[in-house]
């Protein structure tokens, strides 16, 4: 079978799965940053007790496998009373995950703004909140974007795991088709260069212009 | 803070001539350095203070004690009547919380030697930021009165620039309007000329001359620029290892140092130049 007809014959189960891929991506991101903004700030609060939350997260999903977290919350939440969907249990795994990560990037952003901005936002009597939502975030955004680009490409790489739990993603895909038809080459191959497309040529290229935006509003552009 | 006895500090100063600004018995250390030392300061209604002394004498400090930027470890600060630092609570002073200063701190503005304009806004975004944010002003009354503190500090055509595309000196007079938009009663300088070169030092320094002449404000200022100080003050401070070495006004200072320290100072500086 030459490679195109190989891609002919199973072309759409490829291209579904790397649909869902991208799905989980999405939602999975979207988990991440939210936990990372929440988790991160709280690493910062004068309160012991939230602080001492965040930091057992960060240290619990940081510190054990991504894989044995998902199994975990696919197959042993449901004897607490959990019971996720596959999918959902996937996307939550590995934002959970990424977003213990995140928070130090968020943490480490905040903490690397200026002192004489902090300053400055206490100077004109504003409150802790309003001075970080207007002052402090908005710079910490900028000098965190970097680290969300490689942040976000390791997300990717991550949902290959949620093969493991049945979830129809790309890589459950490429494995099924090999099962049947032993083109190893062909189909992890295959998988391979989506995975680097979607890292290459739409992550990186979000962040960057993402960037560019964000520099745009500070008026350095 | 340290526990300390603060039965001898009244709830509030009372009488016919209230300072705007009270330092009473104030010290600062960190760790085992004294910064400050009991500093005794008052600062009339209206008044200039320049502050001069060496590198390391507490001047920095003082401003930024007044601005809560630094909580203090002995004494009690007073504005405009009211303690700052300390509440009345019965018929005593307590620490303060958050609430109080934040009441007493709208009184007090302040402008740094590195600007600290937020990057992220326009010169006018800037100035309004506050109104809006911490005063409750509606934006059409904020754009007014930032606008017309533009025009002050002769920023009206750069108002929509960000900070990044500005000149430290222009920064800097943006920065006296954004404090100014607060209308504080107190206005704080620190060496805001330092960080400028030669040429435009003389457009802050023409602002904060206009400030002195139109506005009733009560300033403390720490400067390098004797020239300046000696111009513009109504009295000078010499501060020297955490203390008021000497005082007066500039004639005096300037012109007749009493102690030895100050006349070393002095012809030190004059020999820089
Ligand atoms: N956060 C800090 N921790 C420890 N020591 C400090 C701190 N801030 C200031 N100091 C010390 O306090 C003393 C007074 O500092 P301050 O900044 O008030 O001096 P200054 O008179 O403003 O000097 P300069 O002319 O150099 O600005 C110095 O000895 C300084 O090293
Ligand atoms: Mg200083």
């Amino acid at each position: 079978m030459s490679y195109l007809e190989f891609l002919g014959q199973y072309g759409d189960r490829i291209l579904s799965g790397t649909l869902v891929t991208v799905l989980l991506t999405v939602l999975s991101s979207v988990l991440a940053i939210a936990i990372a903004l929440v988790t991160g700030l709280m690493r910062l609060s004068p309160n012991a007790v939230l602080r001492g939350i965040a930091t057992v997260y960060i240290e619990i999903f940081r510190g054990t496998s991504l894989l044995v977290q998902l199994y975990w919350i696919f197959y042993v939440l449901p004897l607490f009373g959990v019971t996720l969907e596959k999918f959902t249990a996937g996307f939550v795994a590995v934002g959970m995950n990424l977003g213990a990560y995140g928070a130090e990037l968020v943490r480490g952003a905040i903490l690397s703004v200026p002192r004489g901005q902090w300053e400055a936002a206490l100077a004109l009597n504003m409150t802790p909140a309003r001075r970080m939502i207007r002052v402090i975030l908005p710079q910490a955004v900028l000098i965190m974007l970097p680290g969300w680009g490689n942040l976000l490409i390791e997300l990717l790489k991550g949902t290959a795991l949620v093969a493991l739990i049945a979830v129809a993603d790309l890589m459950f895909q490429v494995k099924q088709i090999n099962g049947t038809t032993f083109l190893s080459a062909e189909t992890f191959g295959t998988a391979l260069i989506i995975y680097y497309v979607i890292a290459r040529f739409m992550i990186t290229p979000f962040m960057r212009w993402l960037e560019r935006a964000m520099q745009r509003k500070l008026g350095r552009a | 803070m340290d526990a300390q006895d603060l039965s001898g500090f009244p709830l509030r100063l009372e009488g016919d001539a209230v300072p705007m600004v009270s330092f009473r018995k104030v010290t600062k250390s960190y760790g085992s350095l004294v910064v400050l030392d009991s500093l005794d300061l008052d600062v009339a209604e209206g008044e200039m203070v320049s502050v001069i002394g060496p590198s390391g004498s507490g001047k920095t400090t003082v401003l930024r004690m007044l601005m809560t930027l630094e909580t203090i470890n002995g004494g009690v600060i007073y504005v405009d009547g009211e303690p700052l630092t300390h509440m009345p609570r019965g018929d005593r002073l307590v620490p303060a919380d958050s609430r109080h200063l934040r009441r007493i701190r709208a009184k007090i503005g302040m402008c740094f030697q590195q600007f600290n304009l937020f990057p992220h806004m326009t010169a006018l975004e800037n100035c309004m930021e506050g109104p809006v944010h911490v005063l409750g002003l509606s934006k059409k009354e904020a754009r007014e009165r930032s606008e017309e503190l533009l025009a002050m500090v002769g920023m009206t055509e750069k108002r929509d620039q960000h900070p990044s595309r500005l000149s430290g000196g222009q920064q800097q007079r943006v920065a006296i309007a954004r404090a100014m938009a607060m209308r504080p009663k107190v206005m704080l300088f620190d060496e805001v000329t330092s960080a400028l070169d030669p040429e435009v030092i003389g457009e802050v320094t023409n602002v904060i001359r206009k400030l002195v002449a139109e506005h009733n404000l009560t300033m403390l200022m720490v400067t390098h620029q004797m020239g300046f100080a000696k111009d513009i003050s109504d009295r000078v401070c010499f501060f020297y290892g955490g203390r008021i070495e000497e005082q007066g006004t500039p004639d005096a200072l300037f012109g007749h140092p009493k102690r030895e320290r100050t006349q070393q100072f002095l012809s030190a500086v004059r020999e820089a130049i």
